[in-house]
């Protein structure tokens, strides 16, 4: 490699506090957003579940009802705890990965190459998992499935990360522009389809229940986390192309 | 597969063992608060379930499956 590391170049320790601060304030944007447009959804749903229980066993069971461990109140502040820390989380994954992969991303933005990272982890980890196995309000699963939910949610999310890079693979093979195209387009959905085919399908969510708010709350969890991602690749954009001023002989070399 | 890279910006620091390691505890550490966001189910975590009821909004919010 003709070009060696000059002195401007950041440690990862100084991107991993980037993208630790990057994914704070995502998290944060993300639990304002679910505040607000989540919130009346997920009020919603218990209320429906409430009402179901109510009817299922009237009279003297409605005593037995046992006293939350957390209020309403106290779960709805733990939102922001809850999508803060899951934002600092990825975005120190997110750092991790930007640190790792960036001399193989081939473009010489560092802005373009933080976009991209965030748009390939929004389509791998939100948008093909998303269409497997949509996110259902609280009341809704069945405990007992919790285990193998969880590890298809959690295989769908890796099968999801091998597409796109899959995509990013089958794309470099080709020669030209519109063939490179195509070869994204087709290693992506290659993998998709088949791990789509081989996972489980699984739908808990009983009849009864109101398709309508099934559907808002369905959106508005896809909306905060395309505000996490969102977030958590322009602030991690803005602060790498802040930082470390470029020296003459780098800018050269590029 | 990606040969010689073509990024003209030398804008992180070039991928040694050690930072590898480094790499590795970090996410290590994120994957372990990622789970105690979305996926403890108050078995494992010495927490019971109050961390997991703290949480339970973001969890469905963030699209993780749950009871
Ligand atoms: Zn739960």
């Amino acid at each position: 490699m003709p070009l060696s590391t000059g002195p401007s170049a950041p440690t990862y320790g100084a991107l991993l506090l980037r993208g630790l601060l990057a994914g704070l304030v995502a998290g944060l944007l993300a639990g304002l957003f679910a505040f607000t447009f989540g919130e009346p959804k997920v009020d919603a749903a218990i209320a429906v579940e409430e009402a179901a229980s109510q009817a299922a066993l009237p009279a003297e069971s409605s005593a037995a009802q046992e006293e939350p461990l957390v209020s309403r109140d106290g779960q709805k502040g733990g939102l922001f705890l809850a999508t803060g820390l899951y934002g600092i989380a990825l975005g120190g994954i997110f750092a991790t990965g930007y640190t790792l992969l960036r001399r193989r991303l081939r473009t010489p933005s560092d802005v373009r190459a933080a976009w991209s990272l965030a748009g390939a982890a929004l389509l791998g980890i939100v948008g093909i998992p998303y269409v497997k196995y949509p996110p259902n309000p609280p009341a809704v699963g069945d405990p007992g499935t919790i285990n193998q939910r969880t590890i298809s949610y959690l295989a769908i999310v890796v099968i999801g990360l091998v597409a796109v890079w899959a995509a990013v693979v089958a794309q470099r093979t080709q020669p030209t522009e519109w063939r490179r195209g195509a070869a994204a387009v087709l290693g992506f959905v290659v993998v998709v389809v088949i791990g789509y085919a081989l996972l489980p399908n699984i739908n808990e969510v009983p009849s009864t229940f109101p398709p309508d708010l099934l559907w808002s709350f369905r959106l508005t969890s896809l909306g905060t986390q395309v505000v996490l991602w969102t977030v958590l690749g322009l602030a991690f954009g803005a602060l790498v192309a802040r930082t470390p001023a470029p020296r003459p002989e780098t800018v050269a070399a590029a | 597969m990606p040969k010689a890279t073509t990024a003209g910006s030398l804008s992180t620091p070039a991928v040694s063992a050690r930072l590898l390691w480094t790499a590795l505890a970090v996410v290590a550490l994120m994957l372990l608060v990622t789970y105690l966001v979305a996926f403890d189910q108050g078995a494992v975590s010495r927490s019971g379930m109050y961390l997991h009821e703290l949480m339970h909004d973001g969890r469905h919010l963030l699209g993780v499956p749950c009871h």
